[in-house]
């Protein structure tokens, strides 16, 4: 676990179902330990598929099946020993649209806590720390017991971040966080994204490819349930191998 | 000159005036029949609803003193037909929502609650009172009584809830388990929170049934007058005493006395505990 160069995520030869239809062919990729990796691609490329398989949240659909390894730390996440809930205290999400439950604001950020017992005190330490991660407790602080629905959009999307960081996860994992919200919003959460890579390790799909542009370290071009391509965000960007990703940068097509 | 694509637009916009007179109609007609038939009750009742109507017990068949061994008799049985119903309702609802995918077990419960919701309360009266009275021998008694009721509203509540379970969005449980939570833990901390409201509009309505039942608790209950003294005394409900004397012409001026006490008291049980469930999710919306 504490090797450098183990990269965190190692997904081989994934496949994925709906049902009987394959909607990802077979995808190698690795994802390092305190990067940014940001998944691109038009609609329908399975990038959405991909997030919910790293923390095994495609189990909730019945009619969805994978084939292959996805090895965190040296472990497959499909073995049998796995404990699917620790798996997904481990590598957390951030879903597309805001969704806070209905909850104070404070019994968001602590619902992960307390479903893992912990002391009321640690619970209120971890929660602020929490909110100060995601740039949000300043707004909040005074107003904790206040329903996390009467935020902006903005606010809700930032609780629901800080929701996953006070789990302390390894990985996040964010699927088009920042859809429908402003542009004062958005920076908010890019700014919190960068600092806390330190900590973590993020996989973000992008809403556009100007924010991949800012955040990423490295970005995957994904098409029609296949990973084009991967490299550091310069080479995407300026010097793609394959012809269709530059197509896609260039927004030639999307 | 007019087109006919014109000429269409006037008429539709014309029959949207007179759709919009019907339901206003509709609405008025409605609201003027329940508000006749609420004052109708009240201006006979209220009179005759003083200290001694709510605290003596009646004398002379219903004819003299009150109804406080009747208004006990209600809070009973309707305590132990909840106290039954709703824990099964709700643990009903919550296996045929989360727990299984349609299976013949399913589709066995749910077919029937649906006739069993159907089916007119003097039979639930009739099987309560073989069944309960008769062959478990509880004879006539707040217990008999209170258990017929329960297997009344079972239906109502097993479907209000179910509707309310189905009806929390998908995204609550998948925030849930992506945060770590076993599915127990979701149902019990992001679904149920979010059926509140639901669950309890349905067990409203059951109350309401309940405290306004006669053919079923007449059958089972009895009609003793006596204050009762255990769940297994024998007692009359307030639509029970109100049904005879009314019927027996033993005092029109009781039973609309009782009528409208039962008519307050469910306009009393529905705001406190529309205000218990605001109060709980005021904490959160
Ligand atoms: N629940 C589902 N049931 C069946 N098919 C699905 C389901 N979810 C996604 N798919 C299909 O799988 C394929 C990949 O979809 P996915 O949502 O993973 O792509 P995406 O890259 O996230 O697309 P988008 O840009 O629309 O978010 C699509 O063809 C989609 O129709
Ligand atoms: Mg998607």
């Amino acid at each position: 676990m504490g090797d450098i160069s183990q990269p965190k995520f190692e997904i081989r030869d994934l496949k994925a179902y709906y049902s009987d239809r394959e909607v990802i062919h077979g995808i190698n990729l690795e994802i390092n330990k305190n990067e940014i990796l940001s998944l691109i691609g038009p609609a329908n490329s399975g990038i959405t598929t991909l997030l919910r398989t790293l923390n095994r949240l495609c189990d909730l659909n019945p009619e969805s099946r994978q084939e292959g390894e996805v090895v965190l730390d040296g472990k497959n996440i499909f073995d049998h020993d796995i404990v699917v809930t620790q798996l997904r205290r481990r590598v957390g999400m951030v879903f597309d649209v805001p969704t806070p439950l209905p909850l104070s604001i404070f019994d968001n950020v602590a619902y992960g806590l307390k479903i893992i017992k912990m002391s009321k005190a640690d619970t209120a330490n971890q929660v602020e720390q929490a909110l100060r991660m995601s740039a949000l407790w300043e707004e909040v602080k005074d107003r904790l017991s206040t329903p996390g629905m009467s935020l902006s959009g903005g606010q809700q999307q930032r609780l629901c971040m800080a929701r996953v960081l006070a789990l302390e996860p390894e990985v996040v994992l964010l699927d088009r966080p920042c859809s429908g919200l402003d542009p004062i919003s958005t920076a908010r959460i890019e700014e919190s994204l960068m600092e806390i890579k330190e900590k973590y390790t993020i996989v973000i799909a992008p809403h556009n490819v100007q924010q991949a542009a800012r955040i990423s370290d490295r970005v995957g071009f994904m098409l029609l349930g296949d990973l084009i391509e991967v490299d550091t965000k310069e080479l995407i960007f300026s010097d793609p191998r394959d012809q269709r990703t530059s197509d896609y940068v260039t927004g030639r097509f999307g | 000159m007019e087109t006919p694509i014109k000429k269409m637009n006037t008429t539709s916009k014309a029959n949207e005036r007179i759709a919009i007179a019907v339901i206003w109609a509709a609405a008025i007609f409605v609201l003027a029949l329940l508000v006749s038939i609420i004052v109708h009750i009240l201006f006979n009742g209220l009179p005759y609803i003083t200290w001694e109507f709510l605290t003596q017990i009646p004398r002379n068949m219903g004819r003299d003193g009150g109804v406080s061994s009747t208004i006990v008799g209600t809070f009973l049985i309707t305590i132990v037909a909840i106290a039954i119903a709703l824990p099964m309702g709700i643990g009903t609802a919550f296996y045929l929502a989360e727990y299984t995918r349609e299976n013949i077990v399913t589709k066995i419960i749910r077919f029937s609650a649906e006739s069993l919701a159907g089916i007119p309360s003097i039979v639930y009266g009739l099987f309560g009172f073989i069944f309960f009275v008769i062959s478990l021998d509880l004879g006539w008694s707040i217990l008999s009584g209170g258990l017929t009721l329960a297997l009344m509203i079972l239906p109502t509540i097993i479907r209000t809830s179910e509707e309310a379970i189905r009806a929390v969005p998908v995204v609550f449980r998948e925030v849930s388990y992506s945060l770590g939570a076993t599915k127990f833990q979701t149902i019990f901390k992001a679904v149920f929170p979010s059926a509140m409201r639901g669950i309890v509009n349905g067990t409203i309505l059951s109350i309401g049934r309940c405290v306004a039942e006669t053919a079923a608790v007449i059958l089972t209950a009895g009609s003793a007058l006596r204050m009762p003294s255990s769940l297994s005394s024998p007692t009359r409900t307030m639509a029970v005493h109100f049904y005879i004397l009314a019927r027996e012409g033993i005092s029109m001026e009781n039973a609309y006395g009782t009528a409208a006490l039962i008519m307050i008291i469910i306009f009393l049980i529905n705001i406190v505990a529309n205000t218990i469930v605001n109060r709980f999710i005021a904490k959160s919306r």
